[in-house]
């Protein structure tokens, strides 16, 4: 059974009154729950959470279900999001999730086998101008090779 | 030339903290307008023609006259979900200058006589977040928010809420949606914002480099600002370059520079053996323009809508003779019928539909007359929806076909790229 840290349940109590609604505290406290339960948000998640902040559950789920960067699956202790949009495209972005691909043995949007590695392609990562780039949980690796970056994921991992 | 007004100090490390901005002038604009009348303030970015810069370019100060004259609470809302493919440039001010945007906040606020404003950045960009979140601390130590700002009598919060992925949430009503933590849905104007907005209070969205651009109409005054760009685009604006250009990056022009020293001056240039080919102007939305039209197109509202385009965001995409149109369009649609929020059927069915077809032409599966389904389907997304998702995939859908049709018809009799002698297995892995 899921349960946040004493310190992730004393964010949800701030985060219930930071906002002149509570609804409101439902994106910053999925985000919680995510960071605590391995990268992504369970059904039995959402139960306790929904408990914890006193508001419907289907509110917490139709969060949930609208936003990408909430995981509704298991993800990998990397979850590497590579950008595909047209200026990465253009920069061989394609081409670089197909060799991290095949370089970690992974296919896209799995884990692997090892539970190191979830490779994604995503939308516009506001990146363009050094493209190709890609997001490694919480941070932007750009102007990347693919010698550079199979090598930063191997040194996070 | 590039003319730097906002992006003067970008290049100094010492800018990001409080000590080093106020060392640069930093707040030194906030004091005068708090000795100014707000209403003064409002007509001072009506007269200064600053257009929104995030996308819409409406006028900014017309949009803050839209406030009802009773003393009702207001909200500001900074848009800061910066989200069209292409654009990067409030990324860049947010991590290069926060407390420029605080700074912008703040006089706007006490011109519109809020007390309580977010700025909604997406949940991807976390250097932002982490750099406003240490500017803003930093200038509640010392004064700049809270209580009785610099001994004024205003009083104004300021905090940060993340998004968590959503295109459309860069749209002023879906926004507000999502910060009242609901899904992310645009909802039908009128009544506007201005209005009816957060919480059915009235409230401002303007954009990052919208709010940080108010900052130097009080520095440098209405004529001072009015000094660069034309009468109808006046000012400097950050434009985001990318695609095939030798020097991509972010760079801040006079409104009315010509896209050709942009684009083959400041930007580098194509790279060595390749060609222009066409231009996005404003971001992915926005219809593209040949090389032709593009060479003599200047960066500003009135001459990109010349070519029956937009000035959009200012999300320059470059792209050289060596990139398929066929392929290039698939990944737009790809993105537009992933991002459609769902509530309007023909921006729901139709997004969907025009990824299918253009795919059907990537993997030979398509038949000529499904070219005619392009512009028909686009046609029937245009100007019915509550939102502008709808337009904007079906804008570039009819442009492309438009300019590069021979394109489209040789995919679809040969079973591969015109440009790029291969199918669709080849370009996509």
């Amino acid at each position: 059974m899921f349960k946040l840290s004493p310190a992730g349940e004393e964010f949800v109590k701030k985060e219930l009154t930071r906002y002149e609604t509570k609804r409101s505290a439902i994106i910053p406290c999925l985000f919680k729950v995510q960071e605590e339960n391995k990268g992504w948000v369970s059904p039995e998640a959402v139960t306790y959470l929904s408990g914890l902040m006193d508001l419907p559950e289907a509110w917490v789920n139709e969060v949930l279900n609208f936003y990408t960067m909430f995981n509704k699956e298991p993800v990998g202790k990397l979850h590497v999001q590579v950008c595909c949009n047209i200026s990465c495209c253009m920069n061989g972005a394609r081409e670089l999730t197909k060799h991290l691909k095949d370089t970690f043995n992974v296919k896209e949007g799995e884990v692997s086998a090892d539970g190191n590695v979830t490779i994604t392609r995503v939308e516009c990562l506001g990146s363009c101008g050094t493209a190709p780039m890609m997001q490694v949980n919480d941070n932007y690796y750009e102007n990347l090779t693919h010698e550079s970056a199979v090598k930063t994921i191997k040194e996070l991992m | 030339m590039e003319v730097k007004i906002l992006s003067e100090h970008y290049d100094k490390p010492s800018y990001k903290s409080l000590d080093g901005y106020k060392e640069l002038g930093g707040y030194e604009d906030l004091a005068k307008a708090l000795k100014m009348d707000p209403k003064q303030i409002v007509e001072d970015v009506k007269a200064s023609g600053l257009r929104g810069r995030g996308g819409a370019g409406f006028p900014t100060g017309v949009k803050w006259g839209f406030l009802p004259e009773n003393g009702e609470p207001r909200y500001l809302l900074c848009n800061a979900d910066e989200g069209e493919p292409g654009t990067f440039k409030d990324r860049l001010m947010m991590e290069a200058a926060p407390h420029q945007l605080i700074e912008g906040m703040i006089i706007s606020a006490f011109a519109i006589k809020s007390h309580k404003s977010y700025i909604y950045i997406r949940g991807e960009y976390n250097d932002s977040i982490r750099s406003l979140e240490k500017a803003l601390a930093e200038a509640y130590k010392d004064g700049l928010l809270g209580k009785n700002i610099l001994g004024s009598g205003f009083d104004h919060d300021m905090d940060i809420y993340v998004g968590a992925g959503a295109y459309i949430c860069g749209e002023e009503t879906a926004m507000i949606s999502s910060l009242e933590g609901l899904k992310g849905q645009p909802k039908l104007k009128p009544p506007f914002p201005a209005i009816e907005g957060y919480l059915g209070k009235p409230t401002i969205v303007n954009n990052v480099e919208s709010l940080a651009s108010v900052k130097y109409i009080i520095r440098d005054g209405v004529e001072g600002y009015r000094k660069h760009g034309t009468e109808k685009s006046a000012g400097t604006k950050l434009f985001s370059v990318s695609g095939n250009v030798v020097k991509p990056g972010n760079y801040e022009i006079a409104l009315g520079t010509s896209m050709k020293t942009l684009i083959m001056d400041i930007a580098g240039g194509m790279k060595p053996g390749r060609k222009l080919k066409a231009v996005i102007p404003g971001g992915s939305s926005t219809p593209i323009l040949t090389a032709d039209e593009a060479m003599s197109a200047n960066m500003d509202y009135e001459s990109i809508a010349s070519f029956g385009s937009f000035l959009g965001s200012g999300a320059v995409i470059v792209l050289d003779d060596s990139n398929c149109m066929v392929d290039m369009l698939g990944i737009l649609m790809h993105f537009y019928h992933h991002e459609s929020c769902g509530q309007c059927t023909p921006c729901r069915e139709g997004t969907g539909w025009l990824n299918k077809v253009v795919h059907a032409i990537l993997k030979g599966e398509a038949r000529e007359k499904d070219l005619e389904l392009i512009n028909g389907i686009s046609n029937h997304m245009m100007g019915k929806t509550i939102c502008a998702l709808s337009d904007a995939a079906a804008m570039p859908a009819l442009s492309f076909l438009q300019k590069f049709r021979d394109e489209f018809e040789y995919f679809i009799k040969e079973g591969q790229s015109k440009v790029r002698g291969v199918g669709y297995a080849q370009m996509h892995h």
